[in-house]
């Protein structure tokens, strides 16, 4: 392996980590800010309960998106150099801004929400949950502004005196059509993730034994919380396939080798079907069997059925002029199956939210253990013993997703201008790629113990009884009060 | 002036408040056993006292990384890359610290909260170490080949006068944490963070004043002598009003010597970002560094809207949380109990299981 592989191995390996929990923290920032919203605006200890045991579950995994995310602001430089070099400035600033707006706002107001319990009024509190909530969706905003111009470069021009891309129109790179697709469907992706967590979460103590003790006490934590995650699976898994798929029409026009590869199509086809699944060779060359969908490619590629798909061939031949010789289309096994999983776990993970809102109608989510007959009650009993394994669709979908689009791009970083190969740090020997691949991997595997240990065990442990979840009166400003909450 | 002066200095004000403000909870962090003892009530009211503030601190520093990008991609890029291992280093630091003050309390375990202290203690000192080297070698300059690729080790970087600076930051860092605690605390953490201020910062004297001659002498220029008059004055002013019980002049002492010494860095190093020990031609300068002026000018629009918000709420939460913490302060400790019961002691598994 050489110093390329060894460093997009690395930035694979510590963005797929650091992905695993940015989305929790966007989706759980937002609903907690809603249940803390609804203990405002009612009153109601239950909401408060429910503000605090997803509020504590949320801050164990920020914690992790936190400081896996130091890395991501340095690595551009200590293992990217040629590509900072190049396009630094434009992907420059779109990483500056959003610390300046994005990371401060969310720290800061976190900080002051995780302490500020007993030391801010009511109202002011509620702010600062949403304000961190607010940073947390800036923080997504810019950087995939910052991504999107990877895939689909505009608003510059490459300056032959400096060798480099250089930015021309500003408000093009904010406005680039490929982050107006991809921020909509990220954030609906970050809600159906930390929706699936907290129906995960809530059908784990909504099926435990009814008559052990507190039982009734956490239930009342429990049905809002699963009602609000059913809905919001089902309304943000609705909306990720819709932005998916205006997404996906914008990649057929600007890279569409990625949707070749993503079908492993090597013939430009018209109308061209989807494959579900194929058995054949690893790159997809050679197919031996598979199960179609007809006209489908056509429809995700040009939203026509009869729509014209180009092919790899084609594709390469075309780039092959265009860009000099070489090979432009990306690994094609990893490109169609991270696709399929992509898309197939995220409707599934939806289907089960429709199914669940059905079969939890008629306020059985109140009264969980009540036998339901037929076909349904059969269907009740599953949904319950599978509800608790849902929090891993979404980060799988994320995770391939992710996987998808940046190896879909390969073999450049910067679409069509700058490629990988040319985007390392060359003054950054194998060695020490070596070394820091490994004390990252080794790093990251104990602190994914460590964090999915005390997930586990805060998520069992249930809501904290109602007094100690009190606290807030009506003296709450008085600065020399005892903290009610402190590390 | 030119855009690319006024994202210099911006730069170093960013620094300034990396600094300034993450300085102090690196000494707070690195000086827990010390003042703490092996109290757990009295470490508690330690990490609480830049519980609500060391987040929003640590962002100075990314948002100093992402504004070098923005602004001078060439200084950005070499400066990394040339810092390799060096910032593996500081990131596994900031790492395993940051995840710690965040989970220490998590389990109701000593074994598990010693660990978690190791990482918060050994987390803080080592950044702190390490700035000050990676800044000594900014000003010193460093191997960069005429394509602005650094050339040198590992090794190289650890030269006497990097070495010295780091020593700097790693006492005054330490000084200013402990005067923090003794303006933030009371009762005896207060006294032994006082009397473990006067010590250290009389190391930091020493090692402050022969750095700040070296690099005078070797690297300055006229009016950097007045800032570094500034640091020197205000440090020693520092530890007299903090032996007079005058912990907010002390704090505030210390947060100009640490305001002044960057400022004399980055004064020294100007107009070079990166010097080149190889060859003075090779050096990275504010002018074949930068992004170009459209670039700056739409980042220096959104600094000047932005920078003055941010001052605004981060200075608002230094006043919510600006009042004394005491052990009668904190309430019960939220962990969960320590899945096995474990006798007190054995370390092997006892966090976890």
């Amino acid at each position: 392996m050489d110093a390329v592989d060894l460093a997009r191995w690395q930035f694979a390996i510590t963005t797929v980590y650091h992905f695993l929990f940015v989305p929790l923290t966007i989706g759980l920032s937002l609903l907690v800010a809603v249940l803390q919203t609804r203990w405002y605006r009612t009153g109601r200890p239950e909401y408060l309960r429910a503000t605090k045991f997803w509020g504590k579950l949320f801050l164990i995994n920020f914690a992790m998106g936190v400081v896996t995310g130091i890395v991501q602001e340095f690595q551009f430089g200590m293992n990217w150099s040629d590509y900072s070099r190049f396009v630094g400035d434009i992907f420059g600033a779109p990483l500056a801004i959003e610390g300046l707006l994005a990371f401060f706002l969310e720290s800061t107001f976190l900080g002051l929400w995780i302490f500020g319990w007993d030391r801010l009024p009511k109202r002011i509190h509620l702010a600062t949950i949403w304000l961190a909530s607010i940073g947390t969706v800036l923080s997504a905003y810019f950087i995939l502004a910052a991504n999107s111009w990877m895939q689909h470069p505009v608003g510059y021009t490459i300056n032959p005196e400096t060798n480099r891309a250089e930015l021309t129109d500003f408000v093009a790179v904010l406005t680039n059509s490929t982050t107006l697709v991809a921020f909509p469907h990220t954030l609906t992706a970050c809600l159906l993730t930390a929706g699936a967590f907290m129906l995960a979460v809530s059908g784990w103590h909504l099926a435990r034994n009814p008559r052990r003790d507190g039982a009734t006490a956490d239930r009342a934590v429990f049905v809002p919380s699963m009602k609000l995650a059913l809905w919001v699976v089902v309304i943000s898994g609705a909306l990720v396939a819709i932005t998916g798929d205006l997404q996906a029409r914008i990649m057929t026009e600007q890279q569409p080798m990625k949707m070749a590869a993503a079908e492993a199509l090597y013939n430009t086809a018209g109308p061209a079907s989807f494959s579900l699944l194929t058995i054949g060779s690893l790159d997809g060359s050679q197919e031996l069997w598979s199960l179609r969908v007809p006209g489908l490619l056509s429809f995700m590629a040009t939203g026509s059925l009869d729509g014209e798909v180009e092919g790899i061939n084609d594709l390469q031949t075309q780039y092959a002029l265009l860009y000099g010789p070489g090979d432009y289309s990306p690994n094609i096994a990893t490109t169609y199956w991270s696709f399929r999983l992509m898309i197939g776990l995220g409707l599934l993970v939806a289907a089960f939210g429709l199914v669940g809102l059905w079969l939890t109608r008629k306020r059985r989510l109140q009264h969980p253990q009540v036998a339901v007959a037929g076909v349904e009650g059969r269907a009740l009993r599953w949904f319950w013993r599978l509800a608790p394994w849902m929090f891993a669709l979404p980060l799988l979908a994320n995770t391939f997703g992710w996987i998808f689009t940046e190896l879909g791009r390969q073999p450049w970083t910067v679409f069509g201008m700058l490629r990988t190969a040319d985007s390392v740090s060359p003054e950054v020997g194998v060695g020490s790629v070596v070394i820091s691949l490994a004390v990252f991997t080794v790093l990251y595997g104990v602190l994914a113990a460590v964090e999915g240990y005390l997930m586990v065990r805060f998520a069992k442990a249930g809501p904290a009884p109602v007094e100690a979840a009190a606290g807030q009166d009506e003296d709450a400003t008085d600065p020399d009060r005892p903290l009610t909450f402190a590390y | 002036m030119e855009l690319t002066d006024v994202w210099f200095i911006l730069i170093a004000v960013l620094w300034v408040g990396y600094f300034v403000l993450e300085g102090f909870d690196f000494g707070v962090g690195m000086l827990l056993p010390v003042l703490g003892g092996r109290d757990e009530q009295q470490r508690r009211v330690l990490i609480n006292t830049i519980g609500p503030v060391w987040d929003g601190n640590e962002v100075w520093l990314l948002v100093a990384g992402g504004a070098t990008f923005a602004a001078f991609p060439e200084w950005y890029a070499s400066l990394f890359s040339g810092f390799y291992l060096a910032l593996l280093l500081i990131l596994v630091a900031l790492i395993l610290r940051g995840v710690a003050f965040e989970y220490r309390g998590k389990v109701d375990s000593p074994a598990w909260r010693a660990r978690w202290d190791v990482a918060i203690i050994v987390g803080s000192a080592i950044p702190a170490l390490l700035w000050g080297v990676a800044f000594g070698n900014i000003v010193r300059g460093v191997q960069l080949d005429e394509n602005h690729h650094y050339v040198g080790n590992l090794f190289d970087l650890l030269n006497p006068y990097a070495l010295l600076a780091g020593l700097v930051t790693l006492t005054l860092f330490a000084t200013h944490g402990a005067i923090f605690v003794a303006l933030k605390t009371d009762g005896p953490i207060r006294a032994r963070a006082r009397a473990c201020a006067t010590r250290v910062g009389v190391l930091c004297v020493v090692l402050a004043a022969a750095f700040l001659l070296w690099t005078q002498l070797s690297y300055g220029r006229t009016w950097t002598w007045v800032t570094a008059g500034v640091a020197a004055v205000a440090l020693i002013g520092g530890l007299l009003s903090n032996l007079r019980g005058r912990e907010g002049w002390a704090f505030l002492a210390t947060a100009v010597t640490i305001a002044a010494a960057t400022v004399t860095l980055f004064g020294d190093l100007y107009p070079h970002v990166l010097p080149s020990t190889v060859d003075p031609a090779y050096g990275l300068t504010v002018d074949n560094a930068a992004s170009t002026p459209y670039t700056l000018k739409i980042m220096t629009w959104v600094a000047v809207v932005f920078t003055p918000i941010v001052l605004a709420y981060q200075a608002w939460t230094y006043w919510v949380f600006r009042k004394r913490l005491t052990v009668e302060h904190l309430p019960p400790a939220g962990g969960l109990p320590a899945p096995a019961p474990t006798p007190v002691g054995t370390s092997a598994g006892a966090g976890r299981s």
